[in-house]
């Protein structure tokens, strides 16, 4: 059981969280704009996370946090 | 349930102003971290460079000093001679550290000045708006080499740890990479071991940090780190080139 | 009143920054102030201050900007053309508002020029010298007394307005012996809360810096810095006067062209001509106010100079065109004679007559 969560609005929508998750469960909302006007990152199904941090080890903006 | 992974504290609040995928961000994260993991955020005092880190003192909540470009490791040297039980890092791009700051880099390296440079190799100049710095690749296209880096007018690429490895001074020099999570992990714990030789005061440690400018590449951010894997490092392989800290300690 | 030793000008400068609590210099070798940084490379190791010597003028000045960030009281000398490398730092410097002393031992330029004396970096010294809006508090020594009184001075205006000082000399008085009563030991322990020392965990950071992005900011910046510079002007220019009460004609001159010039003075009042010399202790902020009561009272106007006529304009704007002002100089490393003065006060008076 782990948790992801995104500080969205910090969030520039670079991508480099989703291409670094193993288990493929983050996607760049394309229907989403935030604060800064971009399309955030965000989790599809939480409950196949395995709180591995290696989204948040890429994330150049600190945007996400993980609990585990 | 634990948080394992946060924002580190040695990060103010203040939002990056680094561009979409832009590797300044982890690279900011790494030190910030191994600040807060050595517990010295109170007594460690930053120099920012000029180039894209420029506004790096918004950014890391401890002392900052912004200095004139190249000029960090002078301004490092100053302070550190002054407060030498402080800690005291630069972080500098590629322009300011391997072209127009070039002495006092090498100096402040063969005086083994108790300090920690952080240094980021995009191979770019980013905040002019990507022109050909002294790291970029022969045949790299940039604003000023629009038909490629042509060794035979501009030169070839300097390679800082290679360089630096040939003099008597620097205690560690060590270049890594932020393209990946092995690496970034990697990363983190050389800036953590470059930290700590100052603090046990081996002298001079330099990480160079393989990065990104998905910007002035003109490539998404993760096809941006694909070109570091298969240009940058190749032509800059990652590993120690120099650790004086065992012989120091012995 | 301290005893008197016999010591050069570039030597009596360091001891007595040492005794204004100076503990850390940095320098790179040039004639004619190398006496200045070997006796620095002498005395700091005695005393737990710091010396080292740089790969170049540019680094040096850095290493001064980051000891004056933390709030100590820090140096660097050099002569004209390292004088000329160290101005990207010092427009740092000002820009950051922090205090320091950049000691210049001038020799003649422009280029690589010459070795000895000159005074030909005026300009430089007052107008900027860098790029942007800023000043320099610049005292001009015209012994090797003042050498060290100035240089106690110097760090106690810089510290106090935040601004850096440069003391402002040439090859002749970095070279010349005189016995010299050294200052007291004194430290002018002025706060400085905004030091980059480690936050401590107590407060928030400190950042030293000279870049504001909004304009605004660096306007607002640029006007608090200009009053400071309003109260320097109003409370810090200084001044030699020298038979002038009656005088009629009014030799201005500064360091060792202010030297000559009194001798100038002593000669022409043998002769029955009523000389007088202003001597400016500080070229910035210069002594405008008595130059300007001196043009109401006066015939003309005499500058000495070891430049091409570079204070002959700031005399000029503060006597606001009332007067002649006349320039007596030599260029090059040269230094006019008393008889070169004596001979252009005689003209004018002749001429007046």
């Amino acid at each position: 059981m782990a948790k992801v969560t995104f500080q969205t609005d910090l969030c520039k929508g670079c991508g480099l969280c989703v291409a670094a998750c193993p288990k493929k469960i983050l996607v760049i909302a394309k229907d989403k704009i935030n604060k800064k006007g971009h399309s955030p990152a965000e989790m599809t199904d939480q409950s196949q996370c395995i709180g591995c941090a290696f989204c948040a080890t890429m994330c150049p903006d600190c945007v996400i946090t993980v609990e585990k | 349930m634990a948080v394992v992974f946060q924002k580190p504290k040695s990060l103010t609040d203040a939002e990056l102003h680094y561009c979409p995928g832009c590797t300044h961000g982890i690279i900011h994260r790494l030190v910030a971290e191994a600040i807060d993991t050595l517990g010295i955020e109170g007594k460690t005092i930053g120099v920012a460079p000029v180039g894209c880190a420029v506004m790096a003192y918004n950014y890391f909540a401890c002392d900052m000093v912004e200095a004139a470009h190249g000029r960090a490791p002078a301004v490092a040297t100053g302070i550190k001679r002054s407060l030498p039980e402080n800690v005291v890092f630069t972080y500098q791009g590629d322009g300011d550290l391997a072209s127009i700051g070039m002495a006092e880099t090498v100096h402040a390296a063969t005086r083994n000045e108790n300090i920690t440079v952080i240094f980021v190799n995009n191979a770019i100049y980013g905040m002019t708006g990507g022109q050909m710095a002294p790291t970029s690749l022969p045949g790299q296209v940039t604003q000023t080499s629009p038909y490629g880096r042509d060794v035979k007018v501009a030169g070839y690429p300097v390679k800082i740890c290679e360089l630096l490895a040939g003099l008597d001074g620097p205690a560690y020099l060590e270049r890594v990479a932020v393209n990946n999570v092995k690496n970034v992990k990697n990363a983190k714990r050389a800036i953590e071991k470059a930290f700590r030789n100052q603090i046990e005061g081996k002298g001079f440690s330099l990480i160079e940090v393989v990065s990104s400018c998905p910007t002035n590449w003109g490539m998404t951010p993760e096809k941006a780190l694909q070109w570091v894997e298969e240009k940058m490092i190749p032509y800059y392989p990652l590993g120690v080139y120099k650790d004086k800290t065992e012989e120091v300690a012995k | 009143m301290a005893e008197k030793v016999l010591m050069k000008g570039n030597e009596a400068i360091a001891e007595a920054a040492i005794r204004a609590g100076c503990r850390h210099y940095f320098g790179y070798p040039i004639t004619p102030q190398t006496e200045l940084a070997a006796y620095m490379a002498k005395r700091m190791p005695k005393i737990n201050g710091v010396f080292l010597q740089a790969e170049s003028e540019i680094a040096a000045i850095n290493m001064v900007y980051g000891v004056s960030g933390t709030g100590k009281r820090v140096m660097t000398s050099s002569s004209s053309p390292g004088i000329s490398l160290k101005q990207e730092g010092i427009s740092y410097i000002a820009g950051s508002d922090l205090p320091c002393l950049i000691v210049n031992v001038q020799r003649g330029g422009p280029g690589l020029g010459g070795i000895q004396p000159s005074q030909s970096d005026y300009f430089q010294a007052t107008k900027g010298g860098g790029h942007g809006d800023y000043h320099l508090i610049v005292l001009t020594p015209d012994s090797v007394q003042e050498m060290a009184d100035l240089t106690a001075l110097a760090f106690d205006l810089s510290d106090k307005y935040r601004v850096p000082a440069m003391l402002l000399a040439d090859g002749t008085l970095g070279q010349m012996m005189e016995p010299v009563a050294l200052p007291e030991e004194h430290v002018n322990r002025v706060e400085k809360p905004w030091a980059v020392t480690g936050t401590e965990g107590k407060r928030k950071h400190n950042i030293i810096n000279s870049l504001y992005l909004v304009p605004e900011q660096l306007e607002e910046k640029n006007l608090e810095r200009y009053r400071r510079y309003k109260a320097i002007e109003e409370n810090e220019a200084r001044f030699e006067s020298y038979m002038m009460d009656d005088a009629e004609y009014c030799i201005v001159a500064f360091g060792i062209a202010a030297r000559v010039s009194k001798n100038a003075v002593v000669a022409l009042r043998k002769e029955g001509i009523k000389a007088g010399l202003i001597r400016p202790i500080t070229i910035w902020p210069f002594p405008k106010k008595v130059i300007a009561e001196a043009a109401e009272k006066v015939k003309a106007f005499v500058s000495v100079e070891l430049s091409m006529g570079q204070m002959i304009e700031d005399v000029k704007l503060a006597e606001d065109c009332k007067k002649p002002v006349v320039l007596c100089n030599r260029v090059g490393g040269m230094i006019p004679t008393p008889d070169q003065v004596i001979e252009t006060v005689k003209k004018i008076a002749g001429g007046n007559a």
